[in-house]
């Protein structure tokens, strides 16, 4: 079950032509995949396309009845592969994937595909994780596009032309036999707007159609000699065939005014900051009527140089607005101006910034100082930033952290605790949401090299006393854990542990289901064993670790694999139900049992404030949300005591960290029972007068002693 | 040039429903007929880190839409709305905020970052620095504690928040067109509604300026005796000490009567009466610290705390429980070898903890934590049991321990508390570092002797020694550094590198 539930906005994917669409950017993709007639779709998620791919999942019934075969794949480089299906056949197919880390596992697959050519249109959707409320490296999709001469799109943010462009990205790929991607920014995957809908339309051809009539073409598959004749049709046919479709489907735009001494070229993505940013200045107006002559590329790569040329004569200067580093675009076209013999100065990173994202701001900035030399009638009176309010440690950072009752901090607790006794290890960490343990309060992991590298990244250590220690998440685990760490651990006799977080979904992505999860799925294999797959390759030290949340078994196993003298790989599957999708399974199901009057027990915890010294090691042991401070009741005391709020689900970390760790008797647990039995009831009532009366006798003594 | 655009962004911490208010947001100007257009970043900054939701809405012109920005930029926004203190003052640093433009809607109460909840003293930084920013930099700031309001309704923060921005005015809708869009959405419509209309009204001619805000006052018992023993306790206060001190000593003596007995509390009058100063400073901080210190929270303190009517009673008030419902309490209580000697009396106690073979016997009987059930008859029989070994506490091997250490303690601000009374009020401010139980105990008090060692040592002024204390209560490190500084260094070195790493 997915973090999200779009089924009722895929009912809205069923409009047809003439009917206005109203939702979100990864819901207008997928409908105007739909209305380009594809055969297949498939992708794996990451922020910010994750929900894309729960659209599609719960797309999947629609897409069956539109004989749309549609896949979970295991990881970008299957999703890339499965694109295959459009080399050999007139298949429209469509994957996506978070980028550019999802395009780095794809590549191989990518580069197969760019070389040999698809007859069908292939469409890769790319989410551009870059900037703000990104996790990833900040790298530049741009350049898998020009190794393999893919072609990319990268659409002005405005819904009814990114569905227009995923249409003719499909086009722009059958008329250039190549595969094209389209380039989403993360705040274009979830900006909500609207756009007239077409027809659905089912594909001409269905993969089951494909199958039962194979074709095969011996010069599409890479191989000598076909391998270099692809370079040089790449070069001879399909290039020149791309950049004629670009040039007469207008497929980049031009704003204001045609002529003037300056002009802009920017990406279309960046397009609307781009005009807030003129706006601003007074240059543009709400509705893009620019005061000076702006050329969006929508298409980033390839360029087509007739239209640069025709931009550029007359202009003294263009300022190109690329975000991302290296500049390719302005290096390229540095080199079309002067191919073209003009004497157009190109500005670029000399008046923006090199890195970092191009924020409103940011592009003012750099406009006003493309003006100031270029056309200082234009530019803004220069003005001095005003004096901050705040100083910047005012305002304490909030790194993201493990939500409340994670099933993973309880690992996390307890290797910090076999770290007391044993010093410090070092850590591979993984991808996934147990990437946290790197930040406070846990300071736990070295390095991250990848989404399911944990165990490789630790492979290097061949332990002469101490162990290294690996984390890897189960999305990882299934997405290439499982050879290329666990696998390669036991050909290579490694000698380290790891720690294989099992929660049950792809956590971190918002809960998609992986073949370990234990909801059953209607259209999935679940319940697929982790630790029988790591025995089935070979590791004979393993372990399964039913409660996370029994923080000193997870301490005593831990402590068990690092000092074991068993020698080989040692696997602890650390397994618990990911709370926050858990919360969202049971909460309803409690509500209607309470309401039903049917007997529930519920459990949280608390901290008595009167024993609580205010020494927060607890908080140091857990980070929890649900656990933080208030002021001290006690008014001799002055730093603030422990506190349980409300939204604490009683996973029972705290408490089982101040036992395993000995740390204070603050901590209690409440089980509350909503409903009793008369059995219970009766029970209560008879403790209830025998602890009352002693209560009061003790009340009564300490009142004799009052002040 | 008035413009036709609204821009408004929202910022909170992932969790928190920014995304249902965005979204309630954007249907409001779409059923107004306006283009809107709301973004959000997906992904793990919404796990527990802060996140911004962005929405512009205005009027269609014609055929052609309106180019809408994805984020805000600094200086063009008109509404910003925080669902936390510091996230307001993050909107603040960041620029959003802009006196020509802005409106600030924000709940002032507090969800502590990390490093403010893991300080092992106080962590927390400035609430009042925030307002004071928030009333300086806003056109207009609505600013009141929007989760009290959630709570008490039994809502989510997003409809109290939704509440005051419908107050606010700043948007061009009625008030019903904001409770139509709670309700199209359908989820928890009552509950929404309810805290909706609290928001609303809370907001409605409330700008911050005329707002006094009402932080948490600490209950200090009024300076009156219900006893004939609180009485005459109160007149020796009032003769031996002076006033800023009087406060503190009541409550001292009021926590001793209540922790031990009256002998115990004139104990403690008579050692506050011993120090040779009337500086009201050094016998307001010492009469605080020494009732803390005599009052140390013991095995049988902490059974005793846990078994009163009063602690029931509050824990079933703080987990919410409804009447019928029952509550069950487990404690976990983790008595080592150490506590268990420390409740025995002194002499059998110190036999045990000097013979090894008793010592690992015992060790091991009380290797693993106890789950206590305080709520079935057995357990609460057995801790009323420990509670009422009070009688003999004076007998046991902690008392003997915590005495002595008190009476050096006594001895050393005695000693400087006739040359430098600012010096002798560090001294008893020392007492913070000991806190917790079992290792954290241990540490405290490993801090404690290192803090007083330098000080003995290297014979540290007033202000050096508030240095130090404050590096060794700012982390769990603080001790090593303070430690390393006493090989040598200079003092006002050793202090810099104490601070340093703390």
């Amino acid at each position: 079950m997915a973090e999200r539930s779009f089924k009722a906005e895929v009912e809205r994917l069923r409009i047809g032509a003439g009917e206005t669409f109203q939702g979100e950017g990864i819901l207008a993709v997928t409908k105007a995949l739909l209305q380009a007639g594809v055969a297949y779709v498939g992708g794996y998620q990451g922020s910010p396309i994750s929900h894309l791919i729960d659209v599609f999942a719960d797309a999947s019934e629609l897409m069956a009845e539109l004989g749309i075969h549609f896949e979970s794949n295991a990881s970008e480089a299957a999703a890339a592969a499965m694109l295959a299906a459009s080399v050999n056949y007139p298949l429209r197919g469509a994957v996506a994937w978070k980028s550019v880390v999802g395009t780095n596992v794809a590549s191989d697959a990518l580069s197969n595909i760019a070389s040999g050519g698809v007859t069908g249109g292939t469409l890769v959707i790319l989410g551009e994780d870059y900037g703000e409320g990104s996790s990833i490296m900040q790298e530049r999709t741009h350049a898998f596009a020009m190794k393999s001469q893919m072609w990319l799109l990268d659409p002005r943010p405005n819904l009814a032309h990114i569905v227009d462009m995923v249409e003719r990205g499909f086009e722009l790929s059958e008329a250039s036999n190549t595969p094209v991607m389209l380039e989403l920014r993360v705040r274009t995957c979830h900006m909500t707007g609207s756009f007239v809908a077409r027809d659905n339309r089912r594909p001409s051809m269905t993969v089951a159609e494909a199958a039962e009539s194979p074709r095969r073409d011996v010069e599409r598959i890479v191989l000598p000699p076909a391998n270099f004749l692809h370079e040089v049709e790449k070069i001879e046919k399909r290039w020149p065939a791309a950049i004629d479709f670009v040039r007469a489907a207008r497929l980049n735009e031009h704003f204001g005014p045609a002529d003037d001494q300056i002009g802009i070229i920017v990406q279309g993505g960046l397009f609307n900051t781009l005009n807030r940013a003129l706006e601003l200045l007074g240059l543009s107006d709400a509705f893009a009527n620019a005061r000076l002559p702006v050329y969006v590329l929508n298409v980033t790569y390839p360029l087509v140089p007739e239209e640069v040329e025709a931009f550029c004569a007359g202009k003294r200067a263009v300022l190109v607005i690329e975000e991302g580093q290296p500049e390719f675009i302005e290096h390229e076209l540095n080199t079309l101006v002067s191919r073209a013999a003009l004497d157009t100065k190109i500005v670029g990173k000399a008046v923006l910034p090199r890195a970092g994202e191009y924020t409103g701001a940011v592009i003012r900035d750099g406009l006003a100082a493309f003006l100031r030399t270029w056309s200082p009638e234009r530019a803004p009176p220069e003005t001095t930033a005003p004096s901050p309010t705040l100083p910047a440690n005012a305002v304490p950072q909030r790194p993201a952290g493990f939500c409340t009752g994670c099933p993973e901090r309880p690992i996390f607790s307890a290797m910090k605790l076999v770290q007391k006794e044993l010093g410090t290890f070092h850590v591979s960490a993984d991808i996934g949401c147990h990437l946290f343990s790197i930040l406070p309060p846990f300071h736990i992991g070295n390095t991250t090299m990848g989404y399911g590298l944990g165990t490789a990244g630790a492979s290097a250590f061949k332990p002469r006393g101490k162990r290294a220690v690996a984390i890897m998440g189960d999305g990882g685990f299934w997405h290439n854990g499982l050879t290329s760490g666990i696998g390669n651990a036991v050909f290579n006799q490694d000698d380290n542990l790891t720690i294989i977080i099992d929660n049950g979904y792809s956590a971190a992505t918002g809960g998609q289901d992986i073949p370990s999860s234990k909801a059953d799925n209607a259209i999935r294999q679940t319940n697929n064993s982790i630790e029988k797959a790591v025995r089935g390759v070979g590791v004979r030290w393993a372990k399964t670790i039913r409660r996370t949340y029994d923080v000193a078994a997870m301490r005593d196993a831990i402590r068990e694999a690092v000092t074991s003298t068993e020698r080989g790989p040692k696997v602890i599957v650390a397994q618990s139900e990911c709370q926050l999708n858990r919360q969202r399974r049971i909460k309803p199901q409690l509500a209607k049992a309470i309401k039903a009057g049917r007997r529930v027990v519920r459990e949280r915890f608390g901290v008595d404030p009167d024993t609580c010294t205010g020494d927060h090691a607890c908080i140091r042991l857990s980070g929890c949300p649900s656990l933080t401070i208030r002021p001290n009741p006690d008014p001799l005391r002055e730093h603030p005591v422990a506190h349980v709020e409300n939204s604490c689900v009683g996973c029972g970390v705290c408490g089982e960290v101040s036992h395993a760790a000995v740390l204070c008797p603050s901590f209690y647990k409440a089980t509350i029972i909503v409903n009793p039995t008369w059995k219970e009831r009766m029970g209560e009532r008879l403790r209830g007068w025998a602890i009352g009366r002693l209560q009061r006798w003790a009340d009564s003594r300490r009142r004799a002693r009052a002040f | 040039m008035e413009r036709e655009r609204i821009t408004i962004a929202i910022l909170g911490l992932g969790g928190q429903g920014g995304g249902v208010l965005a979204n309630w947001i954007v249907q409001l100007g779409e059923k107004a007929g306006l283009v809107s257009q709301g973004t959000s970043v997906p992904g793990t900054a919404q796990r527990t880190g802060s996140t911004v939701y962005y929405v512009e809405m205005m009027p269609k012109a014609g055929a052609v839409d309106p180019v809408l920005a994805l984020m805000p930029v600094p200086g063009d926004v008109n509404i910003v709305i925080a669902a936390e203190l510091m996230e307001a003052g993050r909107a603040i640093l960041r620029g959003f905020v802009t006196r020509d433009r802005t409106t600030l809607i924000a709940s002032t109460h507090r969800i502590y970052a990390i490093a403010e909840k893991s300080a092992p003293g106080d962590g927390r930084v400035s609430e009042g620095r925030i307002l004071e920013a928030a009333r300086e930099r806003a056109q207009r700031f609505i600013g009141f504690d929007m989760d009290a309001i959630s709570e008490r309704t039994g809502s989510v923060i997003s409809s109290v928040l939704f509440g005051a921005l419908a107050a606010s005015g700043t948007l061009p809708f009625a008030r019903e067109a904001f409770e139509a869009a709670i309700r199209a959405d359908g989820r928890a419509v009552e509950a929404n509604l309810a805290g909706f209309d609290a928001g609303f009204a809370a907001a409605q001619g409330r700008a911050a300026e005329e707002e006094e805000e009402q932080r948490t006052v600490r209950a200090v018992a009024p300076l009156r005796a219900g006893t004939p023993v609180g009485s005459t306790l109160l007149t020796r206060i009032r003769t031996d000490l002076p006033d800023a001190a009087h406060v503190y000593a009541a409550e001292g003596a009021r926590r001793l009567l209540d922790y031990q007995d009256e002998a115990y509390a004139r104990l403690y009058l008579d050692r506050l009466a011993a120090i040779p100063s009337r500086d009201g400073g050094l016998l307001r901080e010492t009469a605080r610290h020494l009732a803390l210190w005599m009052a140390y929270e013991d095995t049988i303190r902490v059974a005793d705390l846990k078994v009163r009517a009063s602690r029931l009673a509050r824990v079933r008030a703080e987990v919410k429980a409804a009447p019928g419902q029952i509550v069950r309490v487990t404690e976990y209580m983790h008595p080592r070898l150490e506590e268990i000697c420390d409740t025995l009396p002194a002499g059998l106690g110190r036999r045990i903890l000097d013979s090894p073979r008793l010592s690992a016997w015992i060790r091991r009987l009380f290797a693993k934590g106890r789950h206590v059930r305080t709520t079935s008859l057995c357990w609460f029989l057995l801790l009323s049991l420990l509670a009422g070994l009070r009688r003999w506490r004076r007998g046991t091997l902690r008392y003997a321990h915590e005495q002595a250490r008190i009476e050096s303690w006594l001895a050393l601000i005695r000693d400087a508390a006739a040359r430098d009374p600012e010096l002798a009020t560090e001294l008893a401010k020392c007492q913070q570092l000991i806190k917790g139980y079992g290792d954290t105990f241990a540490r405290g008090l490993a801090k404690y002797d290192r803090v007083i060692s330098q000080y003995h040592g290297r014979k540290l002024d007033a202000a050096q020694l508030r240095r130090l204390r404050e590096a060794a209560l700012a982390s769990e490190e603080g001790d090593e550094a303070a430690l390393a500084s006493e090989e040598g260094d200079e003092p006002a070195e050793a202090i810099a590198r104490v601070g340093a790493s703390a």
